[in-house]
């Protein structure tokens, strides 16, 4: 049995302890808020890019179409761009991106394929350098910057398609949390490059004058679904961390205050038991006499 | 009858209102927009979007830098990358 000045540590400690995740719980329901509504804002933009990809793309099919579009024929090489959160305190977020992505490699290699990882954000790092100890290809770093916006987006972007244009990779996996509520994020793995051929969009009937031609406004575009499909990737990653980060907080906390009130029962126990004792100590001396 | 007139950016929808005209700094040059303009599509370059909320208004300027725009029977939308003021 822990003796009192144990037991009153021990309620200190988890005290402080429930201080910390509810101050990390309050901050991300803060902050959830801003980021959820940056992904709402960021919708417009991706759904009219699509849109606009969906009726080109249609248009511009078969051998004129860009490398982006059409591959590079082969689909031997594959590269899985995981997006994991720089920070930890998030519930099971990282390790269900990391879950995911590892079925994905397994499976990929059991078909044969040569797989490798580039790798957004810090908290992948580790678990998946622990399981595939060769395969990490490079990474971007977005711990530098308090909320990656657009700019980090274009630059990994970037990055990526200058691997594809130096033949690097046939094809690229995007691994990313989608956020659908506080309490579920679920990992997503959607193609990125070559870009899905997009579901036709229905035929207006109406000529479409283009300036430049069709090709090179496509060539043009393709870049751009690639980066807007980053940084979609990048805001849900911001929304579901700070989903996750409060639902878990938030267990913490309500964990950390059972904690206390049992301990706080044992040391009361504890207390008037060594009361007891004293007070029997006393009247056995007084009745000695 | 208005333009009806959409500015995106991957951030936000920065603009969506319905104006006169709008001149849309285009790669092979600029071009004006009315209601009931034909379909049309163009990349841009970066430039100024030029908004004329009435015929006589003076333009509000808009920088833009990188992307497009489309014009169809719903009116104009410009995707842009970067806007500034």
């Amino acid at each position: 049995m822990a003796s009192l000045k144990e037991l009153k540590g021990r309620i200190g400690s988890v005290k402080s302890t429930q201080k910390i995740t509810k101050a990390k719980q309050m901050v991300a329901a803060a902050k959830l808020r801003r980021a959820q509504a940056a992904a709402e804002a960021g919708r417009p933009y991706a759904t009219r890019l699509a849109a606009v990809m969906a009726s080109l793309a249609g248009k511009v099919a078969g051998d004129s179409a860009p490398k982006l579009l059409s591959g590079t024929g082969a689909d031997q090489r594959h590269l899985l761009v995981v997006v994991n959160t720089d920070k930890g305190l998030c519930g099971g977020l990282n390790s269900n991106l990391v879950k995911a992505a590892k079925i994905k490699a397994r499976e990929l290699q059991a078909a044969g394929k040569t797989v490798e990882f580039y790798l957004v954000g810090k908290k992948g790092r580790a678990p998946l350098k622990r399981e595939f100890p060769t395969l990490i290809g490079k990474g971007f770093d977005t711990s530098t910057v308090k909320t990656p916006g657009f700019d980090e987006a274009e630059a990994i972007a970037n990055e990526l398609i200058a691997m594809f244009d130096a033949g690097k990779f046939d094809i690229a996996h995007l691994v990313y949390p989608t956020f659908k509520s506080a309490l579920a994020q679920d990992p997503t793995i959607n193609q990125l490059i070559p870009v899905p051929a997009p579901t036709l969009a229905e035929d207006t009937g109406s000529v479409v004058d283009y300036e430049p031609s069709e090709e090179e406004i496509l060539e043009e575009l393709l870049p751009r679904y690639v980066r807007t499909q980053l940084f979609g990737a990048l805001l849900e990653r911001e929304a579901s961390e700070q989903g996750a980060s409060m639902t878990a907080m938030d267990n913490a906390t309500r964990n950390a205050g059972d904690l206390i009130s049992k301990l706080t029962i044992i040391y009361n126990r504890q207390r008037q038991a060594a009361i007891t004792t004293e007070l029997i100590e006393i009247i056995a001396g007084a009745e000695a006499l | 009858m208005p333009l009806h007139f959409e500015l995106v950016t991957p951030a936000k929808l920065v603009r969506s209102e319905e104006v006169h005209m709008v001149v849309v700094p285009g790669t092979e040059g600029e071009f004006g927009v009315l209601e009931g303009h034909a379909p049309f599509m163009s990349t841009i370059r970066d430039g100024a979007v030029q908004v004329f909320a009435t015929a006589n208004a003076a333009p509000e300027i808009i920088q833009v830098r990188g992307g497009f725009a489309e014009v169809n029977e719903k009116g104009l939308t410009v995707l842009a990358e970067h806007v500034e003021g």
